[in-house]
């Protein structure tokens, strides 16, 4: 008979056109999916000083805006960028030779001027930190940068989600009433997952 | 340019002129305009970037002085 002949041709003829078309409506599918996706990213905030509290939050604050979903795992010193009070996050430039030691004020030859001064006297003057602090603050603000509680602000008004350390909280004996309210307490089970699914994973 | 709303970014400093525009855009309806004026010369590639990553157009961006203009229409 010649119909079984006539079938298995038109199978093969099936399954050939199946193998070419399949690969491509794979792809297709796939970038679609990935183009629709938001973006997501997952960050890790180890530093507790004045100077290393913005990269977090003007990456944290900006993905949001571009619609991807963020987290910050706040540990160790970066916890400090939690506390409820934020205005005494403190900036050195000892030891930091790539920091610009340049004044605020004055006319602009002078606020042209990076002062070189020596370790031994960043370390030994009283109070230096303090007023190096008081200059960076006003560069920011003649800058038009915004404050860090600005910025942390805006990051929670727009979803970036907060996460605190329970083992740095444990371990510097701080309590949950230290900190600004909505975070969640929790440990490196629970960020490794959202950083595996993340598209960029930062650490700072 | 016609446009349905202002963002005075004047003086403001990265990630504030993106942020703010955000805020803005979220108060328009779908087509409308928003007109920003910024003075951050970051804020040329930046804005860029924004519209396509989250799909808002950029109409038009110009330079006048020192002064950056963007027109953004809503997604």
């Amino acid at each position: 008979m010649g119909a079984t002949p006539e079938i298995a041709n038109i199978d093969e003829l099936v399954n050939r056109r199946i193998e070419e078309l399949l690969p491509q409506k794979l792809e297709e599918a796939l970038r679609q999916r990935e183009e629709s996706k938001p973006g997501s990213m997952a960050i890790i905030a180890t530093r507790g000083t004045l100077d290393w509290a913005y990269p977090p939050f003007i990456l944290a604050s900006t993905a949001a805006a571009l619609g991807w979903d963020v987290q910050i795992f706040f540990t160790f010193y970066g916890l400090n960028l939690l506390k409820k009070d934020v205005s005494d996050l403190k900036v050195s430039p000892l030891g930091n030779p790539g920091m610009p030691m340049k004044m605020p004020f004055g006319p602009e030859w002078f606020k042209g001027i990076n002062w070189n001064i020596p370790n031994i006297v960043q370390a030994g003057v009283p109070g230096f930190e303090t007023v190096a602090t008081m200059l960076m603050q006003q560069t920011i603000k003649n800058n038009g940068v915004a404050t860090i509680e600005e910025l942390r602000g805006l990051s929670l008004e727009a979803d970036v989600k907060f996460v605190a350390c329970q083992m740095t909280v444990d371990l510097f004996g701080f309590s949950h009433d230290d900190f600004i309210p909505g975070l969640d307490f929790a440990g490196a089970a629970t960020f490794l997952p959202v950083a595996r699914n993340a598209d960029v994973s930062l650490f700072m | 340019m016609n446009f349905d709303k202002e963002l005075d970014a004047r003086g403001l400093n990265c990630p504030l002129p993106i942020l703010r525009a955000k805020k803005s855009l979220a108060e328009l309806e779908s087509g409308q305009v928003l007109r920003i004026i910024a003075t951050d010369p970051g804020s040329v590639k930046d804005f860029a970037a924004f519209a396509k990553q989250t799909g808002n157009e950029l109409l038009a961006s110009a330079q006048k002085d020192k002064e950056f203009e963007f027109f953004m229409k809503r997604k």
